[in-house]
C-alpha cells in the first residue's frame, strides 16, 4: 500500500539490520574477543576512557560488535553503563600509589626517581612494517623467549618502588603554592547534569570522558593561539592504581577496613603553567600552576590536551572559546556530538514543510508589497 | 558480566530520579528542569529525552503509541517502539484514542487528547533563548529574571526584515504567563493544541539534559504582537487526497506519475481512521 512515503518502516528496519549482519559475517572470519584484548590495547583504552566504563572485556565486546567503529563502541558501552546502578564510590585515589610503567618529565632531565620510558610509540619510525602481513606464532614465541632471557641476568628490586611526583620537588622550592587538601566530595556528572558555572571536579570528569579527537583538537587550538595557556609537561605517568572502597554500612571507617576492589590502568599528566600573581607588595610575580589531565588506559595525547584545557577553564577568558567552559564541556562528548550530528539523517518532513510555508509566506508578502 | 535487561531498561533508581525531575517540571509549568540524562541504546538527538520519560513512566498495563513527524510507521518511531516493547512487553498501538502514553517527535496528533493520556514530546533544543544567547549560564538567568526581550526582539527583527514573523516550527510559547518555552519543533499548526490541553504534555531533551512540562489545563500562548498576530501554516484550499480531510496538517508530495503537487494527512493514523470510517459508512449505507 503506497500510503505514506515512510510506511513500511518495520520491514525496512528489519531488512537493514539483516544486511548489517550480512556485512559483518560475509568475510567468514571470526575475530575472537581474546585477540582484541591481546592486540588492540590502545583501542580498548580509548573506548573505556570515552565511555567512562572501566572494563577491558566489555570494551573488546563493544569493539567487536561495532566492527571497529570507536563511535559505535563507545555508544554501546555508555548505553550499557546506563543500566548499571551506582552503589558506592571508591575512596580517593592517590596517584603516588601508582605502579608506574612509564613516567617522563619534559621539565627536568634529572627527576627524582628518574625517567622511565616504558612502552611508547614516540621513538618508533612510522614506516609500515610489511613483515606483519605474515606473522607467525612460532617466530613471535622465539622473540618473547629471547626478550625474557635478557632479563634473567638483571637483579630486580625486592620492594615495590613508588615514584614521587615531580611537582613535589618544585613545591619544596616554593615555586608552586602548597594548597590545603580540598576534600569536598566531587560532584558526579552522571548523577547531576552540569550547571554553570561548574566546579573543577565536574570539568575534569567531563574532559576525561571526552572524545579523544575533540579534547585533542581543543587543547591544540588553545596551544596554537586560541587560548592563553603555554604549558610544559611536568610529568606524564602511566601505570596501575589500586582502588579501595569502604563498607557502605560500616560505622567505623578505618583505613585498614577498606576493601581492595581491583586496579585501573591510567595516564596522568601534570602540566606546569606559568601564571602572573600579585605578591605581598602588590608586585607582579611569576608562579606555576598545575594543569591536570588523567584518563583510563594509555592515551597520553588526550591526557596532555586535557591538562591544557583544565588550566584554560581555570582562567575564564571571553576572548577565547577554549577558555569558555560551556564551549568546551558541552561539545566534547562522543555520544552527544555523534548522536546529534547523525540525527540530521532522521526525516524532517514536518519541520521542513513548516519552513517552506514560512518562506513562501514571506515571498508572497514581498511580491504584494512590490505590486 | 552478562546481564539481563531490566524492566524498561533502567534500574529503578534511575527511573525514580527521572520521575522526580518530571514532578518538578509539572509543578513549574514551562520551566526546564535539569536532570542526569542517561545514555540510551538509541542515539542522542534521536529521541533519548522522550524515551527516558517514557521508560520512567511506563507500567505493565500501559498502551504505547510512538509517532515520528506524524507517522507511526516512520523508521525511528518503529525503532523506539521496538526498544520499549522489548524491554517492557507492553502493548503498542497506532490508534491515538487507545494509547495512554504517546511519544511523539515534532507533531501533536490531530485527535484531541484526553485527561487519561500523557503526551511525551522529543526535544532537540529546549532553550527558546538559545538563538539570542549561546551561554546556558546567561539564558538561565534571563529566565529567572523574566527577561524575554531577546525572544521578542527576534520576532521584531523578522518583521523588520521580512515584513512578518518568519518562524518555522518550534515557535516559542508563553506557558502559564510566566516561562517562555520551546514547544519542540512541532509546526506552528500544533501550538494551539497545547493551550488548555486535557492531557499532560511532557517534553524531554536527552542531550541537553532537560525535562519540562505543560500540565493539563494550562494557558499556552504563542509569542506574537497585536498587529502581527500569530499564524499557523496555511493549507488554504487543500485537502487530503486520500481521506479528504481539510484543517489538518498536510504533507506536500509530488505525484511520481503526473509530477503534480498533491497533499495528504501528515498524521497517518488519523488519515487511516478517516478512511476506515468512510468505508464503514459506505458499507452500511449500501446494506440499507
Amino acid at each position: 500500500m503506497g500510503y505514506v512515503p515512510v510506511k513500511g518502516g518495520t520491514q525496512a528496519i528489519e531488512a537493514s539490520i539483516k544486511r548489517l549482519t550480512y556485512e559483518r559475517l560475509k568475510g567468514e572470519e571470526i575475530l575472537e574477543i581474546n585477540t582484541i584484548l591481546a592486540t588492540m590495547g590502545s583501542m580498548i583504552d580509548q573506548v573505556m576512557s570515552e565511555s567512562s566504563l572501566y572494563s577491558p572485556e566489555l570494551a573488546a565486546l563493544a569493539i567487536k560488535q561495532g566492527e571497529g567503529s570507536l563511535e559505535e563502541a563507545v555508544f554501546l558501552m555508555r548505553a550499557h553503563r546506563s543500566t548499571l546502578p551506582r552503589h558506592y564510590y571508591s575512596e580517593t585515589v592517590e596517584a603516588e600509589t601508582m605502579l608506574v610503567e612509564r613516567r617522563i618529565s619534559a621539565s627536568f632531565k634529572d627527576i627524582p626517581g628518574g625517567q622511565l620510558l616504558g612502552a611508547t610509540y614516540d621513538y618508533t619510525h612510522r614506516l609500515l612494517d610489511f613483515g606483519l602481513l605474515e606473522e607467525s606464532m612460532e617466530t613471535n614465541r622465539r622473540w618473547l623467549e629471547d626478550y625474557k632471557d635478557n632479563f634473567s641476568a638483571i637483579q630486580g628490586s625486592k620492594e615495590v618502588v613508588y615514584f614521587p611526583k615531580v611537582v613535589d620537588y618544585l613545591r619544596e622550592e616554593g615555586l608552586f603554592e602548597t594548597y590545603k587538601p580540598d576534600n569536598t566530595a566531587p560532584t558526579d556528572v552522571t548523577k547531576k547534569s552540569l550547571q554553570f558555572p561548574t566546579t573543577r571536579s565536574a570539568r575534569l570528569q567531563v574532559m576525561t570522558r571526552g572524545q579523544t579527537g575533540a579534547v585533542t583538537s581543543f587543547g591544540y587550538a588553545s596551544l596554537r593561539g586560541y587560548g592563553q595557556v603555554h604549558p610544559t609537561v611536568g610529568e606524564v605517568r602511566v601505570g596501575k592504581i589500586p582502588i579501595y572502597t569502604i563498607h557502605p554500612n560500616e560505622v567505623n571507617q578505618e583505613p585498614e577496613d577498606q576493601f581492595y576492589i581491583g586496579e585501573i590502568r591510567i595516564t596522568e599528566v601534570e602540566s606546569f603553567v606559568p601564571v602572573t600573581v600579585k605578591n605581598d607588595n602588590n608586585k607582579d610575580e611569576l608562579e606555576f600552576e598545575i594543569g591536570y589531565g588523567a584518563c583510563y588506559g594509555q592515551n597520553e595525547t588526550k591526557a596532555i590536551a586535557m591538562s591544557i584545557l583544565d588550566q584554560c577553564l581555570e582562567h575564564p577568558n571571553t576572548d577565547f572559546p577554549t577558555h569558555d567552559e560551556e564551549f568546551v564541556l558541552l561539545h566534547i562528548d562522543s555520544v552527544e556530538s555523534t548522536g546529534f550530528i547523525s540525527h540530521l539523517k532522521l526525516p524532517h518532513y514536518v519541520t521542513f514543510q513548516s519552513k517552506l510555508d514560512s518562506i513562501r509566506q514571506v515571498k508572497k508578502e514581498v511580491q504584494e508589497v512590490e505590486n | 558480566m552478562r546481564t539481563n535487561t531490566h524492566f524498561a531498561f533502567f534500574d529503578e533508581g534511575s527511573k525514580k530520579e527521572i520521575r522526580r525531575a518530571t514532578l518538578k517540571a509539572v509543578a513549574i509549568p514551562g520551566y526546564q528542569v535539569p536532570f542526569a540524562s542517561r545514555e540510551m541504546p538509541i542515539a542522542r538527538g534521536w529521541g533519548t529525552g522522550g524515551l527516558q520519560l517514557t521508560l520512567s513512566l511506563i507500567g505493565k498495563t500501559d498502551v504505547l503509541k510512538v509517532i515520528d513527524q506524524g507517522a507511526d510507521e516512520s523508521v525511528n518511531a518503529v525503532s523506539i517502539k521496538k526498544l520499549v516493547q522489548e524491554t517492557t512487553g507492553v502493548q503498542v498501538t497506532d490508534q491515538t484514542e487507545e494509547a495512554d502514553l504517546i511519544q511523539s517527535r515534532h507533531r501533536i496528533p490531530e485527535i484531541p487528547l484526553t485527561k487519561d493520556q500523557i503526551l511525551v514530546l522529543q526535544v532537540p533544543m529546549p532553550e527558546p533563548l538559545r538563538p539570542v544567547e549561546a551561554r546556558e549560564y546567561a539564558t538561565k538567568r534571563m529566565h529567572s529574571e523574566d527577561d524575554y526581550s531577546g525572544a521578542w526582539l527576534m520576532l521584531f527583527e523578522q518583521i523588520v526584515k521580512y515584513g512578518k514573523t518568519a518562524t518555522a516550527a518550534d515557535h516559542p510559547v508563553y506557558v502559564n504567563g510566566r516561562y517562555v518555552m520551546a514547544p519542540s519543533p512541532i509546526p506552528r499548526f500544533d501550538n494551539p493544541k497545547m493551550h488548555q490541553s486535557e492531557a499532560l504534555i511532557l517534553l524531554g531533551a536527552g542531550r541537553e539534559k532537560k525535562i519540562y512540562a505543560v500540565p493539563p489545563y494550562t494557558a499556552v500562548e504563542s509569542l506574537a504582537f497585536e498587529d502581527y498576530p500569530f499564524a499557523v501554516e496555511s493549507f488554504e484550499g487543500q485537502e487530503c487526497r486520500l481521506c479528504g480531510s481539510a484543517h489538518v496538517f498536510l504533507d506536500e508530495l509530488i505525484d511520481q506519475k503526473t509530477g503534480e503537487t498533491v497533499y495528504q494527512c501528515n498524521d497517518t493514523s488519523y488519515c487511516m481512521e478517516q478512511l476506515n470510517s468512510t468505508e464503514k459508512a459506505e458499507v452500511e449505507s449500501s446494506y440499507a
